[in-house]
C-alpha cells in the first residue's frame, strides 16, 4: 500500500528547465521525510505539485490516498501547507488570520473561533492574539503560519523550508513545535537546505539535485556515505605542521589531509566535543600553537560532494525566491 | 491531533454556489478589515478625485466650451459626471495592487491550498473595493455639492434617475476592478500593479466625453471617444443627473447611453472575470 504521500515519476518543466525530472517519493503514514537540497534543486516545485498549486506535466501523485491531479479539492481538505514565507495577512491580527483560514476550510464561525483560540494558546501567541501580525517578530509570524496550516489538524502536512531566515533560538523553538506535531501522528514532508535540520526532524531523507532524487536513506546512512565529522585546525607556525599531524593521526579515524599553504589540517573523527577537548589538550602539552580549531560536521556541501562529486550549485538569494525552480529558470533565461 | 475528524469537522460543502458566496464574503471581510487598518489608503483614494474637482473647476472652468458657452458654472455641472466616472475606474489600481501584494506575500498560495471556492479570493477583493468606491463616491458627491454642483441644472431629473446614475457608476467601477484583478495576477510586484493598474486609465478616461465636449474633437478621435466604454457611462450619468453637455451624436452608445453603459460593464465583468479566475487557478508567486 502506498504511503500518505506518494509520487511516481513526477515531471514539471518551466520552458527549457526541467524543475522536476522524474521524482519518486513514498512517505509512510506518521513519518517525516526531509527533502534536502540547494536552492533551485526542485524542492519547492515538488511541494507545489503535491499540494495542488502546480499541475505536474506527467507522473502520478497521491496524497492521503487521493489523486492530486484528479481530485485537487479533496486533497486540499486533507493537507496543511506552510510555505517558505509566513503567509499571513500582516494587517489582520493573529486571531483574525486563524479564524479566516478556519472559515475557508469550511468550518462554522463558532468552531473557527474556538479553534483559533486553541491554536493561539498552543503556539504561545495568546498574548499577541489581538495585535496585527505586522508587529510580530519573524519567529512569531512563522509560528502563526504553522498554526494556520494546522487549523483542521490535517493528516498530511507540507512545510517548505520552515526555518529559513530564522535565528537559532527561533529555529530551535520551531523544531520543538514540529516534533510535537509529528509525535501526534501527522505525516510530514519538509524541505530544507540544512542537513542538521533534516537530521533533527526527519526519519528519512531524500537528497534532491537538478530535479532528481539522487540519494535517500536515514541521516545515519547518508552521513556514513559522507564521512561523518572531522576536526579541522590551523597551525600557527608552518614548521610545527608535522607535529600537529602526528597528534591528529593519534586521534583520527582516517588519514589526515594537509593543506600546506593555509597551514590547515583535517582528520575524520568520532567522539565529538569531548574528543576535540582532548586534541586541544594534547596540542597544548606539546606546545603546538594554533590559530583556529573546530569540529566540523558534514554539511549539505559535503553530502553533495560525496554523492555527486561536485559542490552544490546553490543559487543566491534563496530567501527572496518564492519558487526555487522559477528562480533557476530566470537565471537560465538570463544567460 | 491524529486525524482530521476528531478536532475539526471538514465537511464537503453541499452547495457550490452558497460556498462561493460564503468564501467571497470571508475574503471581502478580510479586505475591509485591512482598509480600516490602513486608513491612509482610503484617504488618498478620496483626496485624489477631490483634487481633480478643484483643479478642473478652477483651472479649466471658464476656458472650456460646453455647447455654446464657456461659462465656468456650466463646465462645473458638465464636469462632475466625468469626475465621478473617472474616480470609480481608479479603483482598478487598488484591486491590482492588493492582489499582486497577496501573490508576493504568499497569501495566494495559502488560499489556493485551501478547499475554498476558486473565484472567491478575487470576488472578495472586488467586492471590498466596491465598498471603498461607494465611500469615495459619497464623499466626492458632498464636495461637489459644496463647490456648487447641482443636479437638474440643464434638464429636469428626479431621485430615481440620480440613484440610477450612481448605480451605473458603481457597476462600471466594479467591472474595472476585475480588469485590475487580472493585472494584479499578471505582474511581479505590487508597485508594478499600481502603475500598471492606472497608466492605461489616462487615455481611456481622457479620450472620452468626460472632461471635454467630444463633439469638438477631430473626427477619428471623436469616433474613438464615442465608442469608448467609459464614455457611455459618462453620457448616461450626465443625462440622468440632468447636467449640461450631453453629446449629440449618431453613435449608438451616445444615443442609448444607459443601455450601452450596462452592456459594456456586464461584458467587461464577464470577460475579465473569467480571464482572471483562470489566471488565478494557475497562479504562482
Amino acid at each position: 500500500m502506498p504511503g500518505a504521500i506518494y509520487a511516481e515519476g513526477l515531471v514539471k518543466t518551466f520552458g527549457d528547465v526541467r524543475a522536476l525530472d522524474g521524482v519518486d517519493l513514498d512517505v509512510p503514514e506518521g513519518t517525516v521525510l526531509g527533502l534536502l537540497g540547494p536552492n533551485g534543486a526542485g524542492k519547492t516545485t515538488a511541494v507545489r505539485c503535491l499540494t495542488t498549486l502546480l499541475r505536474p506535466d506527467s507522473g502520478k501523485a497521491v496524497v492521503a490516498g487521493i489523486d492530486v491531479v484528479r481530485q485537487p479539492n479533496e486533497v486540499r481538505r486533507s493537507i496543511g501547507l506552510s510555505g517558505q514565507f509566513a503567509a499571513v495577512d500582516e494587517y489582520l491580527t493573529g486571531r483574525e488570520n486563524l479564524q479566516m483560514v478556519g472559515r475557508l476550510y469550511q468550518m462554522k464561525g463558532r468552531a473557527a473561533k474556538a479553534r483559533a483560540a486553541e491554536l493561539l494558546e498552543q503556539f504561545h501567541l495568546a498574548d499577541a492574539a489581538d495585535r496585527p501580525t505586522k508587529t510580530y517578530s519573524g519567529g512569531m509570524r512563522r509560528r502563526l503560519d504553522l498554526a494556520a496550516a494546522l487549523v483542521v489538524s490535517p493528516p498530511v502536512m507540507f512545510m517548505d523550508e520552515p526555518t529559513t531566515g530564522l535565528d537559532p533560538r527561533n529555529r530551535q523553538e520551531l523544531w520543538g513545535v514540529i516534533k510535537q506535531l509529528v509525535a501526534g501522528g501527522t505525516t510530514l514532508l519538509l524541505t530544507t537546505q540544512y542537513l542538521e535540520e533534516a537530521d533533527h526532524l526527519a526519519h528519512d531523507i531524500a537528497v534532491v539535485d537538478h530535479g532528481r532524487v539522487i540519494a535517500r536513506g536515514t541521516s545515519d546512512q547518508l552521513k556514513a556515505r559522507t564521512g561523518g565529522e572531522r576536526v579541522e585546525l590551523v597551525v600557527h607556525e608552518r614548521d610545527r605542521m608535522g607535529a600537529a599531524a602526528e597528534v591528529l593521526a593519534a586521534f583520527g579515524k582516517g588519514s589526515t589531509t594537509v593543506e600546506e599553504h593555509t597551514r590547515k589540517l583535517t582528520v575524520p573523527v568520532t567522539g565529538g566535543a569531548k574528543l576535540l577537548a582532548e586534541v586541544i589538550r594534547e596540542l597544548d602539552v606539546r606546545g603546538i600553537e594554533i590559530d583556529d580549531i573546530g569540529l566540523r560536521r558534514p554539511t549539505l556541501d559535503d553530502v553533495f560532494l560525496s554523492l555527486t562529486g561536485h559542490v552544490a550549485e546553490t543559487e543566491e538569494a534563496g530567501e527572496g525566491s518564492p519558487d526555487d525552480a522559477g528562480h533557476d529558470q530566470e537565471k537560465e533565461a538570463a544567460k | 491531533m491524529s486525524t482530521a475528524t476528531d478536532t475539526a469537522p471538514v465537511t464537503a460543502s453541499a452547495n457550490p454556489v452558497s460556498q462561493s458566496i460564503r468564501d467571497s464574503l470571508v475574503i471581502a471581510r478580510r479586505n475591509l478589515i485591512r482598509m480600516t487598518r490602513i486608513p491612509e489608503m482610503v484617504l488618498f483614494g478620496i483626496i485624489q478625485p477631490v483634487m481633480f474637482v478643484v483643479l478642473f473647476t478652477y483651472v479649466f472652468g471658464g476656458s472650456m466650451k460646453i455647447g455654446n458657452t464657456t461659462d465656468a458654472g456650466v463646465y462645473k455641472d458638465f464636469l462632475m459626471a466625468g469626475i465621478f466616472a473617472q474616480t470609480v475606474t481608479f479603483a482598478t489600481a487598488g484591486s491590482a495592487a492588493g492582489i499582486a501584494d497577496d501573490m508576493q506575500k504568499g497569501l495566494v498560495d495559502r488560499f489556493r491550498s485551501l478547499p475554498m471556492a476558486r473565484g472567491a479570493v478575487l470576488t472578495g477583493r472586488t467586492v471590498a473595493d466596491l465598498v471603498q468606491t461607494c465611500i469615495t463616491v459619497l464623499v466626492l458627491a458632498v464636495v461637489a455639492l459644496l463647490v456648487g454642483w447641482r443636479t437638474g441644472s440643464a434638464e429636469p431629473t428626479n431621485a430615481a434617475k440620480i440613484l440610477g446614475a450612481f448605480a451605473l457608476l458603481l457597476l462600471l467601477g466594479y467591472a474595472f476592478t476585475w480588469i485590475g484583478a487580472l493585472i494584479g495576477l499578471s505582474v511581479r510586484t505590487p508597485e508594478a500593479a499600481t502603475s500598471g493598474g492606472i497608466i492605461w486609465l489616462f487615455p481611456v478616461t481622457f479620450v472620452s466625453n468626460a472632461f471635454v465636449d467630444s463633439s469638438q474633437m477631430t473626427p477619428w478621435l471623436r469616433h474613438i471617444a464615442e465608442w469608448n466604454p467609459f464614455s457611455a457611462t459618462v453620457q448616461a450619468t450626465r443625462e440622468l443627473f440632468g447636467n449640461p453637455g450631453v453629446v449629440q451624436s449618431d453613435a449608438w452608445p451616445m444615443q442609448h447611453p444607459v443601455w450601452a453603459s450596462l452592456i459594456w460593464s456586464v461584458l467587461i465583468i464577464a470577460v475579465f472575470r473569467s480571464l482572471a479566475v483562470r489566471k488565478y487557478r494557475s497562479a504562482s508567486a
